[in-house]
C-alpha cells in the first residue's frame, strides 16, 4: 500500500510540473466558449502561418466572463470567444472588453453582426430555422415563427428548454419584432403546442421528430448538419427524414445568432490578437467552419459545404444583434411566466 | 462519564490545535463564505419574479429528488451491505467489490447513456415499435428524462457511498453484540433491525449525507432531464437573467438545505455514543442462504450492479468502438495523465486536511472548532461552478491587490500569482471534496474510544504522537477509503476544472463535456470510458482494503 501511495504522489507531482512555461515567442491567449474540437484546428493553422503561439482555455461563457472580470486588467487573456451574442454584449457591459479598429474586420463583417463601437465581432452565423418531417408536413403549411402558436400545431412541436441561450435569443428577437405582450401570448401558445415537456438538446428534438413524437423541431442548422455526418447510423437516418424551412422570409427573415470574439480590456498581446481575429474572419477560416461544423459564414459569398448549400439560400433577420443581448433577461422572465420549462 | 469529565477540563483552554484548526477551516470555507456574502448584495425585484414563477418548482423538485435518492440509496446500499457482510450466497465474493463499480460512473454520463438507450428514438423503444407495429402514442413507456428518472440515475451511482460505509460498519461491529442479540432469541432479521442497523447508523447516515449532498450539487443530470431544481435555477438566474447576486443567493438557500440536513442528523443522535466496547472480532460466521433465498440475494445484488454499471459501461464501450482509432492518440493519453495526476494530488491533500481537522475536533470539541469543521465541509453540497466562482473572486482580488501594492512599492508587476494556476484548481477540489474525506476520517475516529487517547496521554504521549502512534494504525482502513473516494470524485469532477484550469490544460472530464455538450455521445464515449476505467482500480483496491482491515483489527 505505501508503494501505491508513492506512485500516486509521483503522478501528482508530475502533473504539477506540466504547468505551461512562459514562452519568449509571440503568443496570444484565448478564453474560448467554443469547444477545443471546433477551434484548435484553426488555431494550429494560424500558428503555422504566422509563428504566433495560441494558448487556449475553453469553458462556459458566463464562467469565463466571471473569470475575466475577477482577474481584471491583469488577466492573461487577450481574446474572449463566445458562441452567442448575448454574452458578448454582457462582456462589453461589464467593461472587460476594448474597442478595435481594423479595416479588414470592418470590410469582412457586415455591420449587423458586429458591435457599432468595435467592442465585439461576429465570426460565424448560426441560423435557427424550423425543421419538419418530410411527408408529414407540407412546406406550404409553414410560414413564420409567430405561426407556431396557432392551434393547428397542437401537440406537434419539439423544442428544448428555455434554459438554452438559443431559445432565449430567439424569443428576444420576437420581442424586438412584435413587442413583449404579443410575444408572451405567443410563448403561451407555443408551450400549449409542445408534443412533450422540453428536454435534451437540439439533436434530441430532431431525433424525436424523426421517430414520430412530433412533426416540427426547432433547432440550429449545424446540429442537423452534424447528424447527417454523424458516426451513429440512427442519427444519420433521423436527420435524413428532416427538411429545413426558412421562416419569416416575407418579413424580417430567419433568426440568426453569432459566435464571436472580443478583445479584452487588459490585452497584452493586442497586435497578435487582432491578427487572429482577422484570420478567423478570413475566407479560409470561414469555409472551415461551414465545412466542419455546418455554420454559415459571417458574410455572403464565401464557399460553403454541399450540406449547407442543399438547404438553399435564406434571408436572415437584419436586427443588430446588440439588441438581442439587451433583451435576453426580459426573454427569460417572459418564458418563466409562459410556463416554458 | 469519566471520559466526559476529562473532555470538559480540556475545553477550558484553547490550545494551538483549536487555533490551527479554526484558521484552516476558515480558509477552506472562504469560497462558501463568498457565496454567502452575496446575501448582503441587493438583487432587486428578481426575487419577486422568481417567487411568482419558478421558485416553488425548484424547492419541490429538489425535495422530491432528495427523498427519492434517500430511499433508493438506503435500500440499495444498506441491503447489499448487510447481505455481503453477514450472509453466504452464490457470487458473494464477486459482488463484494463489484457493487462499488457504479461509483466510477459520473451521474451525467449514466444519464446520457440511458437516454440514448431508452428514449423514444432509442433502440429499445424503436425495436418495440418495430415488433408490434406501434406508433407514437399507442403505448406507454416510462419516460427516462423525468424526475423519477433522475432519482433512479442518481441512486444508481450514489448507493455505493452508503454501501461502502455501511459495510465497513457492519464488518467493524463487535460480533459479541450480535451474538448476544441472537442468544437472547432474536432472529437474523430482528437482530439486523434492532441491533446492527442502529449501531451502524452513524456510518449509514454519513454515507447517505454524502449521497444527498452530491444530489443537491448535481447539475448535469437534472439539466439534461429538464428537471428544474435549485442547481438549474442557479444557472438560469446567473446565465439567463444575468443576475449574479440572485444566483448566489439561490446557492445560499441551497446551503440552507444542507445545514438543515446536518442539524437534523446531529440532533437525532445527540446523546448516543457509538464506540465499540469490545475489540474482540472473530471471523464472521456468515449465515448461509441456499435455494431461493440464495437466488433472491444474488438477484438483489445483481440489480444495482447491472443497471448502475454493466449496462451503461456496455453502451459506452459500444459507442467507443464506433469511433475507436481516431481518438486514442497521444493527446488522449496526456488527458489521462492530467486527470490521474490531479486526482492523486487532491486525494493526498484532502486526506491530510481531513486528518488535521478531524483530530483537532477530537482534541478540542469546542463549539467554535465543531462549527468551523462543519462549515469547511459544506462545499460538497455546492455545485462545482458556484465553488469555482467562490474561488475566482477572492483569488482575483488578492492577486490584484498584491500586484497593485508591488507596483506602488517596487514598481514591479507580479501579475496574477494564484488565478489560473493548478494551485487554484486544487484548492477548489479541496473545498468541494473535503467533506468526503472528513466524513470517513470522523467516522473512523468515532469508533476509537476516547479512553485510548487518555491512556496514551497519561503514558506521556503528546497529542501529535497519539495521532501518529495510536490512531493512524487503527485508522488505516478509513484513511485509505478517504483517499480513494476523493480520488474517484476528482476524476469525475467537471465544472470547477472547466473554469479554473490553466491554459492548454485539459482533462478527461473536460473532453467528455465538450463533446457531450455538442450532443456527440459516441465521440465522447472513449474519454467517458477512460474515466470509468481509471476509477475502477481505486474502487477495487478500496474494497480489498476494507475486507482486509477486518482481519488486521487487533484482538
Amino acid at each position: 500500500m505505501p508503494v501505491a501511495r508513492h506512485h500516486l504522489i509521483a503522478a501528482g507531482l508530475l502533473a504539477l510540473t506540466a504547468l505551461p512555461l512562459p514562452l519568449l515567442a509571440a503568443e496570444v491567449n484565448l478564453y474560448s466558449a467554443r469547444s477545443e474540437e471546433l477551434i484548435k484546428p484553426l488555431l494550429d493553422r494560424f500558428s503555422q502561418e504566422t509563428g504566433i503561439k495560441v494558448n487556449l482555455v475553453t469553458g462556459k461563457e458566463d464562467a469565463l466572463l466571471q473569470r475575466l472580470q475577477s482577474e481584471g486588467l491583469n488577466s492573461p487573456a487577450d481574446l474572449l470567444i463566445t458562441t452567442d451574442v448575448g454574452r458578448l454584449h454582457r462582456a462589453k457591459e461589464a467593461g472587460v472588453t476594448q474597442a478595435v479598429t481594423s479595416a479588414r474586420l470592418e470590410s469582412a463583417i457586415p455591420p449587423a453582426y458586429r458591435d457599432p463601437t468595435g467592442h465585439w465581432f461576429g465570426l460565424t452565423l448560426r441560423a435557427r430555422p424550423i425543421m419538419y418531417v418530410a411527408g408529414k408536413v407540407k412546406p406550404e403549411e409553414l410560414s413564420t415563427y409567430e405561426d407556431l402558436a396557432a392551434p393547428k400545431w397542437r401537440g406537434r412541436i419539439c423544442i428544448r428548454s428555455s434554459d438554452n441561450v438559443y431559445n432565449q435569443s430567439l424569443v428576444a428577437s420576437l420581442i424586438a419584432a412584435d413587442g413583449a405582450e404579443a410575444t408572451e401570448a405567443w410563448a403561451k401558445g407555443l408551450v400549449a403546442n409542445l408534443a412533450r415537456p422540453p428536454k435534451g438538446g437540439d439533436r434530441d428534438q430532431i431525433l424525436a421528430a424523426a421517430a414520430g413524437q412530433c412533426d416540427l423541431a426547432i433547432a440550429n442548422t449545424y446540429y442537423l448538419a452534424g447528424m447527417l455526418n454523424a458516426p451513429e447510423a440512427n442519427q444519420r437516418e433521423a436527420a435524413a427524414r428532416m427538411k429545413v424551412f426558412w421562416p419569416n422570409q416575407e418579413g424580417r427573415g430567419v433568426h440568426v445568432n453569432v459566435s464571436g470574439a472580443a478583445l479584452t480590456q487588459g490585452a497584452k498581446n493586442k497586435a497578435e490578437a487582432i491578427q487572429l481575429l482577422e484570420y478567423l474572419s478570413g475566407d479560409q477560416a470561414q469555409t472551415w467552419y461551414a465545412e466542419t461544423n455546418g455554420e454559415y459564414p459571417i458574410r455572403p459569398g464565401v464557399p460553403i459545404s454541399a450540406t449547407l448549400a442543399a438547404w438553399g439560400e435564406f434571408k436572415a433577420d437584419g436586427i443588430n444583434l446588440t439588441r438581442l443581448g439587451e433583451l435576453n433577461g426580459e426573454a427569460v422572465r417572459l418564458m418563466d411566466r409562459a410556463g416554458w420549462k | 462519564m469519566l471520559t466526559l469529565a476529562a473532555t470538559e477540563t480540556q475545553r477550558a483552554r484553547p490550545g494551538p490545535w483549536t487555533l490551527g484548526v479554526t484558521a484552516l477551516a476558515l480558509v477552506l470555507a472562504l469560497p462558501v463564505l463568498v457565496v454567502l456574502g452575496f446575501l448582503l448584495v441587493p438583487a432587486g425585484e428578481v426575487w419577486d419574479h422568481l417567487a411568482a414563477t419558478v421558485l416553488q418548482d425548484y424547492v419541490v423538485n429538489s425535495l422530491w429528488l432528495m427523498l427519492g435518492v434517500t430511499v433508493g440509496t438506503l435500500i440499495g446500499g444498506v441491503g447489499t451491505a448487510w447481505l455481503i457482510s453477514m450472509c453466504r450466497f452464490p457470487g458473494r465474493g464477486l459482488f463484494e467489490w463489484a457493487l462499488l463499480l457504479p461509483m466510477a460512473m459520473p451521474a451525467y454520463i449514466i444519464a446520457y447513456t440511458y437516454t440514448g438507450l431508452l428514449d423514444f428514438a432509442g433502440p429499445v423503444q424503436s425495436a418495440l415499435r418495430g415488433w408490434f407495429g406501434w406508433g407514437f402514442g399507442d403505448y406507454w413507456f416510462p419516460e427516462v428524462r423525468s424526475l423519477p428518472g433522475a432519482v433512479v440515475m442518481l441512486s444508481l451511482v450514489l448507493y455505493p457511498y452508503v454501501y461502502l460505509l455501511a459495510r465497513a460498519a457492519f464488518l467493524g461491529q463487535s460480533l459479541c453484540v450480535l451474538d448476544v442479540s441472537r442468544t437472547l432469541g432474536n432472529g437474523p432479521w430482528r437482530t439486523f433491525f434492532t441491533v446492527a442497523l442502529p449501531l451502524a447508523r452513524p456510518a449509514i447516515v454519513a454515507g447517505l449525507s454524502l449521497a444527498l449532498m452530491e444530489t443537491l450539487a448535481d447539475y448535469g443530470t437534472v439539466q439534461y432531464f429538464g428537471v428544474a431544481t435549485f442547481t438549474t435555477g442557479i444557472f438560469r438566474t446567473w446565465y439567463g437573467l444575468g443576475n449574479t447576486a440572485a444566483a448566489a443567493q439561490l446557492a445560499a438557500l441551497l446551503l440552507g438545505f444542507v445545514f438543515l440536513l446536518i442539524l437534523l442528523e446531529r440532533l437525532s443522535r445527540r446523546q448516543a455514543r457509538y464506540h465499540q466496547t469490545s475489540q474482540r472480532h472473530q471471523a464472521i460466521r456468515r449465515h448461509p442462504l441456499t435455494g431461493w433465498r440464495g437466488l433472491a440475494a444474488l438477484g438483489f445484488c445483481l440489480l444495482p450492479l447491472t443497471f448502475g454499471f454493466l449496462v451503461p459501461a456496455g453502451q459506452l464501450a459500444a459507442w467507443a468502438l464506433e469511433v475507436a482509432g481516431a481518438t486514442l492518440d497521444e493527446a488522449f493519453w496526456r488527458l489521462v495523465g492530467h486527470s490521474l495526476g490531479l486526482a492523486a494530488t487532491a486525494a493526498v491533500l484532502a486526506l491530510l486536511l481531513a486528518l488535521i481537522l478531524g483530530y483537532g475536533q477530537r482534541l478540542q470539541p469546542t463549539r467554535a472548532v465543531r462549527t468551523a469543521v462543519r462549515v469547511a465541509g459544506l462545499g460538497y453540497a455546492v455545485p462545482g461552478t458556484v465553488i469555482a466562482v467562490g474561488v475566482i473572486i477572492p483569488f482575483g482580488w488578492l492577486d490584484n491587490r498584491v500586484d497593485a501594492w508591488m507596483r506602488a512599492t517596487f514598481d514591479l508587476s507580479t501579475g496574477l500569482l494564484l488565478s489560473g494556476t493548478l494551485a487554484a484548481l486544487l484548492f477548489a477540489y479541496l473545498v468541494r471534496f473535503l467533506a468526503v474525506a472528513l466524513q470517513t476520517v470522523e467516522s473512523g475516529l468515532g469508533k476509537i474510544r476516547p479512553a485510548m487517547d487518555e491512556s496514551a496521554r497519561a503514558l506521556g504521549l503528546s497529542p501529535g504522537a497519539v495521532l501518529g502512534r495510536v490512531h493512524l494504525p487503527m485508522l488505516r482502513g478509513s484513511l485509505f477509503t478517504a483517499l480513494l473516494l476523493v480520488f474517484v470524485d476528482v476524476l469525475k469532477e467537471l465544472p470547477a476544472t472547466l473554469i479554473l484550469r490553466p491554459f492548454n490544460f485539459n482533462t478527461l472530464a473536460v473532453r467528455v463535456y465538450e463533446l457531450a455538450a455538442d450532443e456527440r455521445l459516441a465521440d465522447a464515449a472513449p474519454a467517458a470510458l477512460a474515466i470509468v476505467l481509471a476509477g475502477l482500480a481505486p474502487v477495487i483496491l478500496l474494497s480489498r482494503s476494507i475486507t482486509r482491515s477486518r482481519h488486521a483489527q487487533p484482538n
